[in-house]
């Protein structure tokens, strides 16, 4: 196991206490944020908050209503910025449950901030200067990219900003560059490791020695496997874009459950009934506070994401708590290659083609070690020519339309009126044919 | 002189096209000629039977996806370069074709074709006044 180092080491072992009182007093500032949006300044107010002097303690906290993913759709495009537009110097948008889409706008201080949390999870992860850092996943609006990238630049390393896909230019970067760090979903990890197996690369040629991987749900028995087969330490990170992205929680060389930064986030894990905490260890949906942001302040955002606060403390003397891995999800949000996806967004996009009935159907199952959607659709009789480059054009156009909303690519398949689950009830649209992890 | 052709969209399922002939057959509709274009999920059966209007109608009873197109069916000399006759007209005379297909019958020493040009219209008179023989549907039905 690699040394055990801090990139600030005053933070990232911070007792309880002074850790607690820095929380309040930053969500303090966090709730007169809010209160100049036009989005918080209703709902704090109906909930008896006029103003930072209304918290009092941490367990104030309660009486801040919750925001959702609707809110923040809701809220589109920028009632929930918090600074004049000048201070703003980035935006990312993610995926909404409709065509709208959410977005988080970043200040100067925000993009260093959660550049400072990143860095801190790439060097409790036990990598540094020395090493070069591949980063397999996309730039752009997806938070996954630019995040990590950041983080890297920080701590020191050779950043090479790969981005997502073309495997046999990743390989021959990692040989040539020899990228000793990778970030990546443990899918395509997966399959660039099978990549190289086809090919028969000489795997002495490789310096791999790390793999932070993220942002899809993969079992303990996953990473043992791809450690076993790249020779290389996994750790496991998590993150999302409402909370910036990547640098939310990390794992530390002990690998034993993800640090999550409660000096930016406060955390609970909340059962799912009641919405009142549960004890460490046992499983919740897990909700944040922003604690550092200034464009974009989240008050008790529900990420629908289950989890486990892993209790007692780390080897690694970090004080911040581990959050256990992903379980799943409590809404129908499907996370397909690394990417978000709602099947309302899907339906969103067939209710506008015409040419294709109201009866669908979403199916995912693996291609190799990659995901595969497939979305079946029935055409609509009286549309139907005998054309068949008619019907390839059509089924085009329905990919591209997809692909424009959920930013991955579908199989789109057509298919006979009847044939598939009608649209009347709740009509079960949805199979995961994927193994369970 | 145009005949009918039948279209049908036939997804790519085990016994679908089984489905469709046994509809047919069971209504004493004879198929002429047929073709079927795919693709990796689905396909188009194209048709040309003795009874259009009554075949149109029992497979959209039966919920299946039909439409009609119009199609030139030629004679063609059922000898080595009989079809090469036809379709030196057709390029000579720029005429577009969007597919063509065989008839499950042929009469005494002609073999007949069907043709989908871009544009029927001038395709039966260009081949009509290049003398190629032409079919109309009331033969095709009483083949």
């Amino acid at each position: 196991m690699d040394q055990v180092r801090y990139w600030n080491r005053e933070r990232e072992t911070i007792d309880r206490a002074a850790l607690q009182a820095l929380q309040l007093s930053c969500l303090k500032e966090t709730v007169d944020r809010a209160l100049s949006t036009s989005f918080y300044r209703n709902r704090l107010e109906r909930a008896g908050i006029r103003g930072a002097n209304d918290i009092r303690s941490l367990d104030d906290l309660n009486r801040i209503p919750f925001t959702t993913k609707d809110d923040l759709r809701e809220a589109y495009p920028d009632r929930l910025c918090a600074v004049p537009r000048s201070e703003v110097v980035r935006l990312h948008t993610s995926s909404g449950t409709t065509g709208t889409p959410t977005v988080i706008y970043h200040t100067a201080s925000d993009i260093h901030n959660w550049t400072e949390l990143v860095a801190r999870c790439i060097v409790a992860a036990g990598a540094g200067p020395q090493d070069v850092f591949q980063n397999m996943t996309t730039y752009g609006l997806f938070t996954g990219g630019l995040g990590l990238h950041y983080g890297a630049e920080q701590v020191g390393m050779l950043v090479i900003p790969a981005s997502s896909g073309n495997t046999a230019r990743q390989i021959r970067m990692m040989e040539d560059f020899g990228t000793t760090v990778v970030h990546a979903t443990p899918s395509y990890l997966l399959h660039i490791n099978s990549i190289i197996l086809h090919e028969k690369i000489d795997r002495s040629r490789l310096m791999l020695r790390k793999g932070f991987l993220g942002a899809e749900p993969y079992s303990e028995s996953t990473r043992k496997k791809i450690e076993e087969m790249l020779a290389i330490d996994v750790y496991n990170s998590y993150g999302l874009s409402e909370m910036n992205g990547p640098g939310v929680a990390f794992e530390c060389v002990y690998k034993n459950g993800m640090h999550v930064w409660e000096d930016a986030y406060i955390t609970e894990v909340l059962d799912q009934q009641t919405l009142r905490p549960v004890d460490d260890g046992a499983e919740g949906e897990l909700v944040f506070t922003t604690l550092q942001r200034t464009a974009t302040p989240l008050l008790r955002y529900r990420t629908r994401d289950l989890t486990a606060v892993c209790p007692g403390p780390c080897p690694c003397g970090r004080t911040h708590r581990r959050l256990d891995r992903i379980k799943g999800r409590t809404d129908d949000m499907l996370i397909i290659n690394g990417a978000n996806v709602f099947p309302s967004q899907i339906e969103t996009v067939l209710m506008n083609v015409p040419e294709v009935g109201t009866n669908y159907r979403i199916v995912i199952d693996k291609k190799g070690d990659l995901d595969r959607l497939t979305v079946d659709v029935e055409i609509y009789s009286k549309m139907f020519t005998g054309d068949i480059r008619e019907l390839d054009r059509l089924r085009g156009r329905i990919t591209s339309d997809l692909k424009a909303s959920l930013l991955i690519m579908p199989t789109v398949a057509l298919h006979e009126p009847g044939s598939l689950p009608v649209s009347e009830g709740k009509a079960k649209r949805v199979f995961d044919n994927r193994p369970k992890l | 002189m145009k005949v009918t052709q039948i279209s049908l969209f036939l997804e790519n399922r085990k016994g679908r096209l089984f489905d469709v002939c046994t509809l047919l057959g069971k209504n004493g509709i004879n198929i002429r000629a047929l073709n079927i274009a795919e693709t990796d999920e689905f396909g188009i059966l194209r048709m040309v039977v003795d009874k259009p209007d009554k075949a149109l109608s029992v497979l959209k009873a039966n919920h299946f996806v039909a439409s009609v197109t119009d199609i030139v069916a030629v004679e063609v000399d059922d000898r080595p370069g009989g079809l090469a006759n036809v379709l030196r007209i057709v390029t000579e005379t720029g005429l577009n074709i969007e597919y063509m297909y065989g008839f499950v019958e042929s009469r005494t020493d002609k073999a007949l074709m069907v043709f989908r040009f871009e544009n029927p219209d001038k395709a039966l008179d260009v081949l009509q006044k290049n003398g190629v023989s032409v079919v109309g549907s009331s033969e095709v039905e009483t083949l």
